[in-house]
């Protein structure tokens, strides 16, 4: 396995893999206990548009689904608290416009879409060295961001009211929250594709909140799981020739399943 | 002498969608008093709280807190919401929770500091959860819950503590050792307290406003009885508690 990290590529998509690692682990944590699974699957397909957007204006297709998945998130969180829409409906409508929008912009870009399937399915193995320092930037954003409103989100996630009523800006709070899970979509999207980007958001920390009770711990752990699922997905993926999104995210189910199997079994013996 | 009013609402109207809950309450609470908000269930009696609050907005009328609107103020105001909807799993200990009082205290993004955390363990000690502080909220009995919640609107040293069925889930035992805790925190602060069990109204209780839609009565506790009676169609009675020095509940040990 050694000699594999002399090329170039395999030590890009471990790079790849820890970077993606941290945004799954500290987004996921929040996104799962505040229970927004279903806006980031929402920001994610919006953000579809913002690759269509890319391949239309010939420019790295990252770069666009940065600004798109960060105006989703912004709109889907003015959208619900500002309207009488309904949370799940503006999820609905944002959804399908950011995949029609992908789909129109890249009916319109000159030629056949190369790696297209690339932003669908993901692809580790081929992130060029230009995406992961994207990806290292939106990283440090995300972890100084919560390094900061540690507390503030902790207390936004457990009780929103409450927290109002204390005097913290609650809805900009959560906006702030909705940009991050946006962030870290755009870390997610060249390893893992949009259809497979909310497995990494919501599973590697689903696994550490069987384990612990504390939230920092929480998020270490999904760091840590996320790491060493993903590096194996990736590995099996190399080994047996398979899709490499698709791998890891089968790596992750199969670790969630045992994981949640085992643990009824221990409580069950007590 | 005007300035000693906490809680004044002028003509307040509020319905859900469409639905009218409050029809012109009228309703002055003055600074340290104690009074309680009795109705059946549905008659509106959180919505007041909430509109207290200004967490809703009233479609007609008037709300101040101290002179200010709700949302100014806010900060002055102890909360103990009637359900607290959480996942049993929520990563978050009583310390954290009680803490959570103290986010107002501070600019964004500060660490709490000493005193803080010293204002939460003494809100603990007062409704006796201080041994818990690390525990998980989740592992806790609901009983136990309420109690961190009550301690949590108490870390705000509010000025006006609102309480919504603060006893609800909380044994007899501890209900006396709770009043005689508001008795002793009345003295410094107001506390509105909502009920729709009047035999909880304590003998600690000076005032009530009875609501069901519209405000019944409002003013001291002894002649509204019989408007809590016409409220709820049937006779009540009020049961009073007995103090700790009672020799009938001493000869019962």
């Amino acid at each position: 396995m050694i000699e594999l990290l002399h090329f170039e590529f395999i030590r890009n998509a471990l790079f790849a893999a820890v970077l993606v690692s941290i945004a799954c682990g500290i987004v996921g944590a929040f996104i799962v206990i505040k229970k927004i699974v279903f806006i980031s699957g929402g920001i994610t397909h919006a953000a579809f548009g913002g690759i269509g957007l890319g391949y239309l204006l010939n420019i790295n297709p990252v770069l666009t689904a940065l600004p798109f998945s960060l105006l989703s998130a912004l709109a889907i969180g003015i959208l619900s608290k500002k309207t009488k829409i309904s949370e799940d409906s503006a999820i609905g409508i944002l959804w399908s416009v950011g995949m029609a929008l992908g789909i129109l912009f890249i009916s319109l870009s000159p030629g056949y879409a190369p790696d297209l399937f690339s932003y669908l399915f993901g692809s580790i193995l081929t992130v060029p060295i230009s995406d992961i320092m994207i990806m290292l930037i939106l990283d440090i954003i995300i972890i100084i961001t919560v390094l900061f409103l540690f507390k503030e989100l902790h207390a936004l996630s457990f009780d929103e009211e409450f927290s109002m009523i204390v005097g913290i800006p609650t809805h900009t709070l959560y906006l702030i929250l909705l940009c991050l899970v946006a962030l870290s979509i755009v870390v997610l999207i060249r390893v893992v594709g949009i259809i497979l980007v909310i497995a990494l958001l919501t599973i590697p920390a689903t696994i550490a909140k069987q384990f612990t009770t504390k939230l920092k711990k929480m998020i270490a752990l999904s760091i840590l799981i996320a790491v060493i699922l993903t590096i194996t997905g990736l590995y099996l993926s190399y080994i047996f020739n398979l899709p490499s999104g698709a791998t890891i995210v089968l790596v992750l189910a199969i670790v969630f399943m045992i994981s949640t199997i085992t643990r009824k079994f221990l409580i069950q013996k007590i | 002498m005007d300035n000693n009013i906490a809680i004044e609402l002028k003509k307040v109207y509020f319905s859900y969608a469409e639905v009218p809950v409050l029809e012109g309450i009228d309703m002055i609470v003055k600074e340290k008093d104690f009074i309680s908000i009795i109705g059946p269930n549905g008659g509106g009696k959180t919505t007041i709280l909430k509109i207290i609050l200004g967490l809703l907005e009233p479609d007609k009328g008037t709300v101040c807190i101290f002179g200010n609107p709700p949302k100014k103020v806010r900060k002055c105001l102890g909360y103990l919401p009637q359900h607290i909807l959480f996942d049993f799993d929520f990563p978050i200990t009583v310390q954290e929770v009680v803490l959570m009082g103290r986010l107002g205290k501070r600019s964004i993004g500060s660490r709490y500091t000493k005193n803080d955390m010293n204002i939460c363990l003494h809100a603990l000690e007062k409704v006796g959860m201080h041994t818990h502080k690390d525990k998980d909220l989740g592992k806790l009995s609901g009983g136990q819950r309420q109690r961190v919640f009550i301690a949590r609107a108490l870390s705000t040293e509010p000025r006006i503590l609102l309480l919504d069925e603060p006893v609800s889930s909380v044994d007899t035992q501890w209900q006396q050792t709770f009043y005689e805790l508001l008795n002793e925190l009345n003295k410094e602060i107001t506390i509105v307290l909502v009920t729709h069990d009047i035999s909880v109204v304590s003998t600690y209780i000076d005032k009530i406003a009875c609501v069901n839609k519209k405000l019944y009565y409002h003013g001291s506790k002894k002649e509204g009885m019989h408007k809590v009676a016409e409220m709820y169609e049937c006779p009540v009675q009020l049961i009073t508690h007995t103090s700790p020095d009672d020799p009938a509940k001493g000869s019962n040990k």
